[in-house]
């Protein structure tokens, strides 16, 4: 008895003190009602909080999700939900929020019903890799938050240089073939097929994807590697120390008698500025057609 | 609580070990207190002073907005969440607490027949291939088609488990546990493959969910899994007697008198249901089922008349206190509750078997 009351009283009292610093903070905090004028935003998707920064909105902003890795300040300056796809209702409400713009892809199910029967503004923007889709999440975005103006100029300023682009693409006379390796696990490549934003955006770089008939993030053994036979290869970078892991790429047996090999054509590019289908996808997508051909003159009439 | 026939002082007690009644008492103490305490933390601050409130909210006497979030959160999202934990934490604990009394080995865990490693097929087919060849069987089922899938998924797994170990009318306690491994391999491997087509959102979803979340806890999901908590509380009582005779053998438990047959399908039919529905509502939760028998077993031996409704408390404790940890450790974010447990039980864990024993099993 004495063992066993001691054990779990002292077990009970040290998660009681554990939890004194949460309630008694929190406490003081709670219940204060935020101020209706200005909406208080919590964005949930990289490409969205990306669109409210470039939109001057960022004021607005109380909290983001943890894909909200650009501008670097979003992460730093605003409280974090976590990951997108796995929230938690009441963390979310915890933040205040009056007006939630999430992207079609934030989750669980279950939390966002609970979210859009809290009384809280919650509104769907849809995630399309495609240039259309990026200036409509624009005008979207623009709009919840009587930014029309600005939104209207962004809008415009992106589909010009789509516009730009798409001139670009016309000027290629030998369209490149390109291959996207997401990571590269026990020297085996996970790279992007049909249906990806690796896709898309290689798509508008001009370059047509290597990996046919693969659709997804795959891993691909060496010998469907031989079969792509890539003009170029693009990798992720992810900061300073994962260089030389990205330098393996053409190193890769698959891909040692690769032209993109041959020529020594490895393209690095970050992540989320390559993929993330936000403001910047028009420059991403030049930046990458630059990398790939880069004897042409085209690059030079754009922007 | 009330289990029969205190007078009859099992053989197996050790005279220092605490009296059962004060076991229970204490148990159930700090179930209580850590239910209030699930009630009144998390990251919203909201606390039970704001309780009356939320409940004339709730009965319609007032629809101020302030009073409506604290509905929303103390009654529609803490309340479920609680009562969902302490289910997951009761399942579990005395699942693996009939598991490890079934096979008399202190390593079983619900997993080993199958419901598990059937549940993560189902579940992991359901998130992959739910947008794809299985749409029309998923999308009708919206957000049930989860859990329905995880359920259903572990209690055929161990259907096929009990046919083939039970050919020759007799349930064979040595070939279940040979075939649930090999069940377990197949399913692990098929899983294995499904998850090879996903893409990155679907892996991202597989990690989650095999990481265990209470975040989505409902009403519905309470009302779902109450029927098996009351299975539980009935079955419990049936089976502590014949349990306690596996303890020395089968053979010696059926020459004790005791239908071994029956007890062995009644413990498999309610750990595949317990577990099933457990895994449905919370995804996986490895841990409970292994080590809260064996805390119990350090607490008050291995008389399964105490072990059994023991576990049942103090895995729903845990679990209610692993999830406190989860929801607030990283405020406003959430952390999977099967990292959280791992994190805190199995220090605490080890440190009772070094203090004590192995708690019955030497």
């Amino acid at each position: 008895m004495r063992m066993t009351t001691r054990f779990l009283i002292s077990a009970g009292a040290a998660f009681l003190l554990a939890t004194v610093p949460f309630v008694s903070r929190e406490a003081f905090a709670a219940d204060a009602p935020a101020a209706a004028s200005t909406p208080r935003v919590l964005s949930i998707g990289g490409d969205i909080t990306e669109i409210l920064y470039d939109l001057g909105q960022q004021d607005k902003i109380v909290a983001v999700d943890t894909t909200s890795q650009y501008p670097a300040d979003a992460l730093k300056d605003k409280k974090s939900v976590g990951y997108m796809r796995a929230l938690s209702a009441e963390g979310v409400l915890s933040v205040n929020p009056t007006l939630i713009i999430a992207s079609d892809e934030a989750g669980p199910p279950e939390v966002v019903n609970a979210l859009k029967s809290s009384g809280v503004r919650y509104i769907t923007i849809e995630d399309k890799p495609t240039a259309d889709g990026v200036s409509a999440k624009v005008r979207h975005v623009g709009n919840l938050l009587g930014a029309d103006d600005a939104a209207q100029a962004l809008a415009a300023k992106i589909e010009s240089e789509f516009a730009t682009l798409k001139a670009a693409r016309k000027e290629i006379k030998t369209r490149k073939k390109v291959l996207f390796i997401l990571a590269i696990q026990n020297g085996r490549a996970t790279v992007a097929g049909a249906g990806t934003a690796a896709d898309s955006i290689m798509q508008l770089a001009g370059a047509d994807n290597a990996a046919v008939g693969v659709s997804g993030y795959k891993p691909v053994s060496d010998e469907q590697l031989t079969e792509f036979a890539p003009d170029a290869v693009i990798v992720m970078r992810r900061g300073e120390s994962d260089q030389h892991k990205a330098g393996q790429a053409l190193t890769l047996a698959g891909l040692r008698q690769s032209p993109a090999a041959k020529t020594d054509k490895l393209i690095e590019m970050d992540g989320l500025y390559l993929l993330g289908f936000g403001p910047r996808a028009p420059s991403a997508a030049r930046d990458l057609m630059k990398s790939i051909y880069p004897e042409a003159g085209q690059a030079a009439a754009m922007p | 609580m009330t289990i029969a026939d205190s007078k009859t002082e099992s053989a197996v007690m050790i005279p220092s070990r605490p009296s059962r009644s004060s076991v229970f008492m204490a148990l159930t103490a700090l179930l209580f207190f850590m239910a209030l305490l699930s009630l009144a933390i998390g990251p919203t601050g909201i606390s039970l002073h704001a309780l009356p409130r939320a409940l004339a909210a709730y009965l319609g006497y007032t629809s101020d907005s302030a009073a409506e979030r604290d509905r929303l959160v103390l009654i529609d999202l803490r309340l479920p969440r609680t009562l969902l934990a302490a289910f997951v934490g009761a399942a579990l604990a005395t699942s693996g607490a009939m598991m490890q009394g079934l096979f008399r080995n202190p390593l079983a865990d619900p997993g080993l027949i199958g419901v598990s490693s059937g549940a993560a097929l189902a579940a992991i087919a359901t998130i992959v291939l739910g947008h794809g060849i299985a749409a029309p069987l998923v999308a009708p089922l919206g957000i049930y088609a989860l859990p329905l899938a995880a359920f259903v998924g572990g209690l055929i797994t161990t259907i096929i488990l009990v046919a083939i170990a039970g050919r020759h009318g007799q349930l064979a306690v040595g070939t279940l546990l040979l075939a649930g491994i090999a069940v377990g391999a197949l399913a692990g491997s098929i899983s294995g493959f499904i998850a090879y087509a996903s893409d990155d959102r679907e892996l991202r979803d597989l990690t989650l969910w095999s990481m265990g979340s209470l975040s989505g806890a409902s009403w519905q999901k309470v009302f779902a899994v109450t029927p098996f908590a009351i299975a539980i509380g009935f079955v419990i009582p049936r089976l502590t007697r014949g349990l306690n005779g596996f303890l020395l053998g089968e053979a010696e438990a059926m020459h004790l008198g005791i239908d071994t047959e029956q007890i062995k399908r009644l413990t498999i039919a309610t750990t595949a249901a317990a577990v099933g529905a457990a895994v449905a509502v919370a995804g996986v939760i490895g841990f409970v089922g292994l080590v809260v028998p064996h805390v119990m077993r350090l607490i008050s031996g291995p008389d399964n008349r105490i072990v059994l409704p023991g576990s049942a408390l103090l895995g729903a404790t845990l679990v209610m206190v692993a999830d406190m940890i989860a929801r607030m450790a990283v405020r406003p974010a959430e952390l999977p509750i099967g990292v959280v447990l791992a994190l805190i039980g199995a220090p605490v864990f080890l440190h009772l078997v070094l203090r004590r024993g192995m708690g019955g099993w030497e």
